[in-house]
């Protein structure tokens, strides 16, 4: 008989190992999930995972778009995991990626064509400012009435996007785009683009901004005393209660600093890679971020490993949808069993498999 | 009679329409949450039961088969949500969105080769006279089976929560599982149970969408759906009869920004569109801020993982 065990404490092996179990076991499960497409599963599994860095005929294409994909992940990524560490789940990040891109984008288009380089940063802290009172909303209903924050936050992902559709449409609409949906476009407009710094690897002030988050939610999480309480309440609530920490502030603080960075995600992707506010405009890089925050273990180095490798299965999917026409729905089913094998193994952190009957103790 | 170019009685006929499946996710969700188990995943498995619901439909020509494909391509989801979290004792938080994140990926993957396929069609319910009573032979007689399903499913539910022992035992799991696994009921399988019928019941939800409300297959075709019928739980604060009042208040917003689209009110589109997911949330804050009535019915359990520990 299989019984379980409780260790002591998480077991600091499988902490790190559990990850990379999970997505050992992924690529078997996609094998066969592209087998049964009718795929070869070695050639599927190359495709994604090892052509986009290593084949001489596309690396040089796919290369710089691995920072490209991966700045926003990891940048989403590090402020939801701030909260799922608390236990506040704020799972809405997508409508605050595109609440963040129309307050930067339309700050921007609003001081058109004003050309000093003020105009960027100021778009930038626009972008903050939208994603960070989208999270608000959830964070506010939760303190203030104890209104469920998971169901809100998504919610208003729905909302979200339908603000995008009518100011896509409306408010931001190019008016010389001959009345296509879509808003100027803000890549070639060099007061508002957010370009590749360094050509060829796809550095942009996304990934500046995304490495910087990372070493600072490190920092904090280690010597912080905010930190300390983030890591406390979602151990113990009752003890970090006893201690002083105020539920409240914790909600509002982990909720407005999620939101504010998937809001500057947002602004950075619509002035640079996406280049204009469109109705698509939004390609599910909030959700995709709860998934590298649970395989980065909520950790910011962890996350940073983990959106590196979800934007390498984005840009293998496009290279396999591409070579192979594996259908492109197939990568996110693949993304959303990864999150599965995730949790299905991390069982092996907290507690032992003991096979055979248990013995009694005296 | 018509109000605003807009008639009261096939306004609340296509509001019975639009809330079925609603009402089915939530009554689902309800029963899982009322054995303390919290499936978020109710958006993918709903359509899960879309897609399978379709192409069994398509693929054997019959709507009744296609209902019953749905239910299981969503249970087939429930069961490895149940795995994962009973068995395998994972975050049900996690696991739910994993759910969704995974349900929506397959099923575009599934339906790719289903976009612009007509389902057969499912017959409306024959009811003679009864149809021809003025107004409320509308809005009550003139619908398809699983109209009147549903509303059986919630008094179904009803009766068994409160007057059964299987009732009982369900909300004893769910108020405290470490008491009921001490009276030597099989906490796991009670919820793995309960799990399978909140499956069951999100796939004949979205085997609804797709096979009559819609009808038709496309990419994210349940729009949020499983989401509402997660609020409508909580708004209804556990109690079945309460899920029908939501569902419907839900279902008549809905089609009252349609009929208000169609009859093109100068509200833009995209702000009427919104108005269903904006509502839910302010019902939402009603319920959840009265002095946390809602929060007291909560099933104690919730979202606790269980571990025998002897």
């Amino acid at each position: 008989m299989v019984r379980l065990e409780k260790r002591p404490s998480p077991s600091a092996f499988w902490q790190w190992a559990t990850p990379v179990l999970a997505v050992v076991l992924t690529m078997i499960a996609g094998g066969i999930m592209f087998a049964l497409l009718g795929k070869n599963p070695v050639e599927a599994i190359r495709t994604i995972f090892w052509d986009p860095l290593f084949n001489e005929q596309f690396a040089a294409y796919s290369r710089p778009q691995l920072l490209v994909k991966a700045g926003p992940l990891i940048l989403i990524a590090v402020g939801l995991s701030l909260g799922f560490r608390a236990g506040i789940w704020n799972i809405g990040a997508e409508g605050q990626y595109i609440m963040g891109a129309i307050f930067g984008a339309g700050v921007g288009l609003a001081l058109y064509p004003v050309e000093t380089r003020w105009v960027f940063p100021l778009m930038v802290v626009a972008g903050v400012f939208g994603g960070w009172l989208w999270a608000m909303i959830p964070a506010i209903l939760k303190t203030r009435f104890n209104t469920n924050e998971i169901l809100v936050s998504l919610l208003l992902v729905y909302v979200a996007q339908n603000i995008l559709a009518s100011m896509s449409l409306g408010l931001l609409r190019n008016p010389e785009g001959g009345g296509f949906p879509g808003s100027r476009n803000l890549g070639q407009i060099p007061a508002m683009a957010n370009p590749e710094l360094i050509p060829g690897t796809g550095m942009h002030w996304g990934v500046i901004a995304a490495f910087v988050v990372v070493i600072a939610a490190y920092v904090m999480l280690q010597r912080h005393i905010l930190g300390f309480h983030i890591k406390l309440s979602g151990q113990a609530p009752r003890a970090a209660r006893f201690a002083g920490v105020s539920p409240q502030r914790l909600v509002v603080l982990c909720m407005g600093i999620s939101g504010a960075l998937a809001g500057a995600a947002g602004l950075f992707e619509v002035a640079g890679p996406s280049g204009q506010i469109s109705i698509d405009f939004n390609v599910g890089y909030g959700f995709t971020a709860i998934i590298v925050a649970f395989l980065g273990r909520l950790n910011p180095i962890g996350i940073l490993l983990a959106g590196l490798l979800m934007a390498l299965t984005y840009i293998g999917g496009e290279l396999a949808s591409f070579m192979l026409s594996l259908p492109s729905a197939a990568i996110q089913a693949f993304q959303g069993m990864l999150l599965f094998f995730l949790l299905a193994v991390d069982l092996l952190t907290n507690y032992r498999v003991r096979f055979g009957a248990k013995r009694e103790v005296a | 009679m018509d109000i605003g170019g807009i008639n009261p009685a096939i306004l609340i006929a296509s509001l019975m329409v639009a809330s079925v499946p609603i009402i089915l996710a939530a009554i689902g969700e309800l029963v899982v949450e009322k054995a303390g188990v919290l499936n978020l995943g109710v958006e993918g498995m709903m359509i899960m039961g879309a897609i399978c619901g379709f192409a069994t439909a398509v693929g054997t020509g019959n709507p009744y088969l296609g209902f019953v494909g749905g239910a299981a391509g969503a249970m087939a989801l429930a069961l490895v949500f149940g795995f994962l979290t009973q068995f395998l004792l994972a975050n049900q938080v996690a696991t739910g969105l994993a759910l969704t994140l995974f349900g929506l990926g397959l099923s575009s993957m599934i339906g790719q080769g289903y976009v612009g396929i007509k389902p057969p069609a499912t017959q409306k319910l024959e009811l003679g006279p009864l149809a021809d009573i003025p107004f409320f032979g509308t809005i009550l007689f003139e619908h398809d089976w699983m109209v009147y399903m549903s509303i059986a499913i919630i008094a179904a539910v009803w009766a068994v929560l409160k007057y059964t022992r299987t009732g009982l035992i369900l909300r004893a799991v769910g108020e405290s599982h470490d008491a009921a696994h001490a009276l030597g009921y099989k906490v796991r399988r009670i919820r793995m149970l309960a799990v399978l019928f909140g499956g069951a019941m999100s796939g004949l939800g979205g085997a609804y969408i797709s096979l009559i409300r819609v009808p038709q297959w496309t990419d994210g075709i349940t729009a949020g759906a499983g989401w509402i019928a997660l609020a409508i739980v909580v708004f209804a604060s556990w109690k079945p009869w309460r899920v029908l009042l939501g569902a419907y208040l839900f279902g008549g917003i809905t089609v009252l920004q349609l009929n208000l689209q169609a009859a093109g009110a100068r509200i833009p589109v995209e702000y009427l569109s919104m108005s269903p997911y904006l509502i839910t949330i302010l019902v939402l804050v009603i319920m959840s801020s009265g002095k946390g009535k809602a929060a007291l019915n909560a099933p104690a359990a919730l979202g606790q993982n269980f571990h025998a520990s002897r």
